[in-house]
């Protein structure tokens, strides 16, 4: 495995209108490494996020995503960058509502162009093991708001990805499901090899990285090595 | 409790009597129990002959007579220290980190590193508790849980005081910038 960071987040500048939302941050993630942005909100941590998985372009400073300068990508480059090499998981799911459990993990691959029984293979393979066998045909609307989420983890990691960003992954559920999905996301990482930027404000779940990137009023605050 | 290092810090502010430092710590722990004077002279019994204070002054003001406390050269050293050492972190620990903090605030050291240093702590902590192999016996289980929950109160009462410390900066600063603007 190679050791170069898998992201590196350079005296980053962003602002929405006049509200400033970051400040010359920095970030270096290497491979395989767990990162919680923790801090209150409105901090920036949720805007970092997105600027380092090329969701927002930065108005100063650089970000290197797996060796890629995403300023000199244009938007098409970037999605498939992110649609191939990255997972991400929003505090909602985000899954689409027309489309079963199984077709919302098979549809990154669809979208890659992969074929469809392969895909449709693939995203039953990761569904059995979120322990959603029995829901591969059940629309987003009549699942739980556990089992959703645990479809969104499932997509995020069908195409095998270098690098997961997660924003408030458990925000939406309770302790034990909260717990459950934890399980299930940074196992499958770790397994795989693949780092996590997990954007929380609960510190149940920033002990589960293996450091901390505290953030206040736009800039970092603070670092802290928990392994 | 760390009543040795509590009367440290309150002779970091100036030389004092047993009265007064009893008087001081009631006034900067109002919510704990009041230090009784017989604890006040056993604590500066062991830390005079500990070398940490020293007696500067006898004094006899129409009553029975004083002896004047101050922190020595050591004691200094070994508040400093204390102050700077996150507490260990424990479901019995919150009462020595508010001691720390609320020692540090008065006797105008910053405690944002301590702070930073406690809540890494922590969450260390917390990580062990959290993420070793899967406690399948639901009653070790919920004894973890109740450990997790006291580490977490602490840590939300350390995001609250970094607030706290902060607007306790600008309204320092914003005065301080009033009353040059007013000169």
């Amino acid at each position: 495995m190679s050791h170069q960071p898998v992201l590196r987040v350079n005296a980053v500048d962003h602002a929405y209108r006049r509200t400033v939302a970051l400040r010359g941050v920095s970030l270096t993630v290497g491979p395989g490494e767990v990162v919680a942005v923790t801090g209150p909100s409105g901090c920036g941590k949720s805007t970092l996020l997105h600027a380092a998985a090329g969701i927002i372009r930065p108005q100063a400073g650089e970000v290197r995503l797996l060796d890629q300068d995403l300023a000199a990508l244009d938007e098409v480059e970037r999605t498939k960058l992110r649609r191939r090499r990255v997972g991400m998981v929003l505090q909602f799911g985000q899954l689409v509502p027309d489309l079963s459990a199984n077709e919302n993990v098979a549809l990154p691959l669809l979208l890659d162009g992969h074929e469809r029984a392969a895909a449709r293979t693939a995203a039953a393979e990761w569904l059995d093991r979120a322990g959603l066998d029995a829901d591969h045909d059940t629309l987003p609307a009549e699942l739980s708001g556990g089992q959703a989420q645990r479809v969104a983890v499932a997509r995020a990691l069908v195409t095998g990805p270098a690098v997961i960003f997660a924003d408030e992954p458990t925000g939406s559920l309770d302790t034990i499901g909260g717990e459950q999905l934890l399980e299930l996301l940074l196992g499958a990482a770790r397994d795989r090899g693949a780092a996590v930027v997990l954007v929380t404000h609960d510190n149940v779940v920033a002990a589960h990285a293996d450091r901390e990137v505290r953030m206040r009023d736009g800039r970092v605050e603070a670092e802290a090595v928990l392994r | 409790m760390a009543t040795n290092e509590v009367v440290l810090a309150l002779l970091r502010n100036g030389p004092a009597h047993g009265y007064d430092l009893k008087r001081d710590h009631d006034a900067w722990f109002p919510d704990s129990r009041p230090l009784a004077f017989g604890q006040v002279y056993a604590t500066l019994g062991r830390l005079e002959r500990g070398g940490l204070v020293e007696v500067v002054e006898t004094r006899v003001e129409g009553g029975p007579e004083r002896t004047v406390y101050a922190l020595s050269e050591c004691g200094e050293q070994q508040l400093s220290a204390w102050l700077a050492e996150p507490a260990g972190p424990a479901a019995s620990s919150a009462d020595e980190i508010v001691r720390k903090t609320v020692a540090a605030l008065r006797t105008g050291v910053d405690p944002g590193e301590l702070l930073a240093r406690q809540r890494a702590a922590h969450l260390r902590r917390m990580r062990e508790l959290t993420t070793h192999e899967a406690e399948r016996d639901p009653a070790a289980r919920l004894a973890r849980d109740h450990l997790v929950a006291h580490l977490d109160a602490d840590l939300r009462w350390l995001e609250v005081a970094v607030e706290r410390v902060a607007a306790g900066h600008s309204h320092d600063h914003s005065h301080a910038a009033l009353e040059e603007a007013m000169r």
